[in-house]
């Protein structure tokens, strides 16, 4: 297990070494430069800033340059926040966008499974019909909507909850709600199919053929095998949720990765916007790992060795 | 086996079980009356749909959702039927058990052996924890399940087919059950297994005295197994009686037709002046599993190792084995479908290792017909389609009105309608689709067809119809089969040489007169005993305990 775990994080550096290049080149394809503002600046300044920046070289010596700084561990200055390094802005941001995806996560997994269960349990009741109703709301309204939507309503209306701003822990209720919401929709599908499918399954024939209470039956025999399609989607919610963090963070006004990331990029702020996706790609990668080992621990058919 | 003890513990009344379905209603159960003696030992037969199976279900309160019950069904006097579910979990479990056909799925696959047999001990007995593991271990012994102490910590997919079933039958025994339902409980496991667990209940039913109600399909196991026997056809019991005497005085048609349903008849052997078709040498087939950074270490399989066949004109070269011998592989790495070493002639033509574009010519004159009717149809495309498909690549020049003329040509020869080719798969049975199977190789006049375990999905009657199409377009084609197949008796009744193997290996071959009435290798008399003479292995092994 433990050698599957280092052989899997070293077959992760050529991913993230492509991941890296294609994002530094990309970002350079994109026209205009960090300094470039509706007010030129003087020749001599530019040239300066360009110089002190290696903007002035060419760009595949920026690339290996900006590779050499980052095996030393070194994510570069950032261009527009001249007072601050790229590890220091992520290390501010990193903390705010951690809880907001991380309670996201927890209140879609919980309300999630709790939705599709009993949308399995009672299939082709109404409370099954209105699971699925929510659900296909959840997945098709997108987050820039829901986001000021609930700002509206819970913020400057009934004044109930802040409207943005990071200043209390209700701060994160309304971000948290957003970002979680299409995922609570996925799971609760996710779960409901696959805990119909367990119930029909032989195996739960058998628990109910020996007599085993229902609630057992449920909980030990059709829930587990429910929840391995759940596990393998944990992955692709973590990218979801890193990546609807961008979003969310900006529209509340959260000081997380997220909105360094749009800012980063509307501003040509090359090495922070180089830092977030570094930092959402390993992100990403653990999490995967993190989700297989998770599968192999509940699923004896699976083993890594 | 037989109990004088006359007092029913389990009896059914008029028993019916409907299914809604969008089609409107089924009726699968059609007023059934049935009872089981104390320490009997009762056999249900029937062929698929004969609703056998869901009689059982019903009566245990395991029907799907949409099917409902009526009449009574009452153990020792209590009534099953609208029982609540808190009282009838009382009795399923533990006075009465069930085990099932699908070995492979009928176990938890995310739990232990163990945990499994345990939970209905604690449940319905009440024990402790430890006591529990100490009787599930007791049981692991009972049904000789080798090295009980591991076994336990196992996973059911660590587990043989053969040992899953012992463990659901060490479940079923848990708790001193005076019942046990076995439903089709060895239709999925090879003969020799079947043998080994008719054995270990005949044994199990002697030393502790339960019931067993026993639903197959397989008369063989009927005769060797059962005192009594319910005969059902489409919803309903047809016959019943004493097994000796429904064997020797049956009266319903149905009942002979099933008696008769054995395929029967054997092929003579072609001559040696008969050209040679097919001459294979040394085929080896070996699967690699490739190692990697992420996976370890590779390792190989070897599935079929130095084994030769000469194919004659207008013979038949049956290839019998186990699950995990190899035959079907053999099939296919002689028709060059998946990579393997040795020498594979067709007529005159080395044709071994050809790629797919070099083995295009050679593909309409050797044909394949496989297992599953439902899987190898596209079910998208109609019955004329896919017969003719093949005449779109062997025969491009063919205008579309010639096509349609060979469809029909082909779906008269093997006994279909031809108005139904513009019919999709789903609109037909096992035994028609397997006919639409046979035409579309037959259509492209091929000299070989290898067939692999066409009749083993299909019901005994229908198999036999299927055993006399391919006898006769093989006669009016002068085709070659190589017949692949773990059913004896089929093989027996079709092919003229036979070949045996076991783990990729031939064990015996020779004129199949001479490997089925007087088998060398101690694995081919298993192998024929098992299938042959079950009720002769069935005492022998019974006098072995005593």
């Amino acid at each position: 297990m433990l050698g599957y775990a280092v052989r899997r994080l070293l077959g992760a550096i050529p991913t993230l070494f492509l991941i890296i290049t294609f994002a530094f080149f990309l970002m350079r394809v994109a026209p205009g430069g960090p300094f470039d503002r509706e007010r030129t600046l003087e020749a001599k300044v530019l040239e300066n800033l360009n110089r002190v920046f290696h903007l002035d070289k060419p760009v595949w010596e920026q690339y290996f340059y900006y590779l050499g700084n980052l095996a030393r561990g070194d994510l570069g200055p950032s261009f527009i926040y001249r007072d601050f390094s790229v590890q220091q802005l992520l290390g501010n941001g990193l903390p705010v966008s951690i809880q907001l995806g991380g309670l996201a996560l927890l209140v879609a997994l919980l309300i999630g499974c709790l939705l599709g269960t009993v949308a399995a349990l009672r299939q082709n009741s109404w409370v099954d019909y209105s699971v699925i109703a929510v659900a296909t709301f959840g997945i098709t309204v997108p987050n820039f909507v829901v986001a000021p939507l609930l700002s509206l309503i819970f913020g400057v209306w009934f004044s109930l909850l802040p409207a943005g701003g990071w200043n209390s822990p209700e701060s994160l209720v309304l971000p948290v709600i957003t970002l979680a919401l299409p995922q609570v929709a996925i799971i609760a599908r996710l779960i409901r199919g696959s805990t119909i499918e367990a119930l029909r399954s032989d195996h739960v024939r058998t628990a109910r053929a020996y007599g085993l209470p229902t609630r057992m039956i449920v909980v030990v025999h059709a829930l587990r095998a429910a929840c391995l399609p759940v596990i393998s989607y944990l992955g692709p919610a973590a990218a979801a949720l890193l990546t609807g963090s961008v979003v969310v963070e900006t529209i509340f006004g959260l000081p997380g990765i997220g909105r360094y990331f749009v800012q980063g990029a509307l501003n040509r702020d090359y090495t922070l916007v180089m830092g977030t996706v570094i930092i959402i790609a390993v992100f990403v990668v653990i999490f995967n790992l993190i989700v297989d080992l998770l599968y192999a621990a509940l699923d004896p058919r699976v083993r890594y060795d | 086996m037989k109990q004088q003890n006359q007092e029913p513990i389990f009896d059914f009344r008029d028993v019916r079980v409907t299914f809604d379905t969008p089609d409107g209603t089924v009726e699968a159960v059609r007023g059934v009356d049935m009872h089981i003696n104390a320490g009997e030992t009762v056999a249900v037969v029937g062929e698929s749909g004969s609703g056998k199976s869901q009689i059982m279900m019903a009566s245990m309160g395991l029907l799907a959702a949409n099917g409902s019950v009526s009449g009574s069904v009452t153990y020792r006097g209590q009534e099953l039927i609208g029982l609540a579910r808190s009282k009838l979990n009382k009795i399923r479990g533990a006075k009465i058990t069930m085990i099932f056909q699908e070995p492979m799925t009928s176990l938890d696959p995310l739990y232990t052996v163990e945990r499994q047999i345990c939970e209905p001990i604690r449940v319905h007995g009440g024990l402790s924890a430890s006591a529990a593991r100490k009787r599930a271990l007791e049981l692991l012994k009972l049904v000789h399940i080798p090295d009980p102490e591991r076994r336990m910590k196992s996973y059911p997919h660590e587990m043989s087919g053969g040992q899953r079933q012992r463990v659901m039958i060490a479940m079923a025994l848990a708790n001193d059950p005076d019942l046990l339902i076995a439903d089709e409980p060895t239709t999925a496991l090879d003969v020799t297994i079947q043998a080994e667990i008719l054995g270990l209940l005949a044994e199990l039913q002697k030393k502790l005295g339960m019931a067993i109600l026993f639903i197959t399909h397989d008369l063989g196991i009927v005769e060797a197994f059962a005192d009594r026997v319910y005969v059902m056809q489409k919803g309903r019991v047809v016959e019943t009686g004493e097994t000796a005497d429904i064997f020797q005085r049956a009266q319903k048609d149905y009942t002979k037709m099933l008696l008769a349903a054995e395929p029967e008849g054997h092929k003579p052997p072609v001559g040696d002046d008969q050209p040679i078709l097919l001459d294979a040498r040394d085929v080896c087939v070996t699967f690699s599993i490739k190692g990697g950074l992420l996976s370890g270490p590779g390792y190989e399989i070897k599935a079929v190792q130095n084994v030769g066949l000469t194919l004659r004109a207008g013979q038949t070269i049956g290839i019998v084995g186990e699950s995990g011998s190899g035959k079907s592989t053999l099939g296919r790495a002689l028709l060059q479908l998946l990579p393997s070493e040795g020498r594979v002639v067709y007529q005159g033509t080395s044709i071994q290792g050809f790629d797919r574009a070099a083995m295009r010519p050679f593909r309409r004159n050797l044909q394949m017909v496989f297992q599953d009717p439902y899987g190898s149809l596209s079910p998208r495309m109609t019955v004329g389609e896919i017969i003719t498909e093949g005449l779109l690549v062997h025969e491009p020049g063919l205008s579309g009105r010639e096509r349609d003329k060979r469809a029909i040509e082909a779906l008269k020869e093997v006994g279909l309608d031809p108005s139904m080719r513009n019919r999709f798969p789903h609109e037909f049975s096992g035994g028609q689709r397997q006919r639409i199977a046979i035409a579309r190789a037959v259509i492209l006049k091929p000299t070989v067809i290898v067939l692999d375990e066409p009749t083993s999905a299909l019901d005994r009657s229908v198999q036999k119809q299927i055993i006399t199409l391919l006898r006769r377009i093989q006669k009016s084609h002068n085709l070659s089969f190589i017949f692949i197949s773990h059913d004896l008796a089929v093989v027996k009744a079709l092919s003229d040489y036979a070949i045996v193997m076991r783990s990729g290996k031939v064990v015996e071959e020779g004129p199949t007169g001479e490997v089925f009435d007087n088998p060398q290798s101690d694995y081919t008399k298993d192998l024929m005993e098992a299938a042959f003479n079950l009720r002769e292995v069935l005492s022998r092994q019974a006098a072995a305990r005593v």
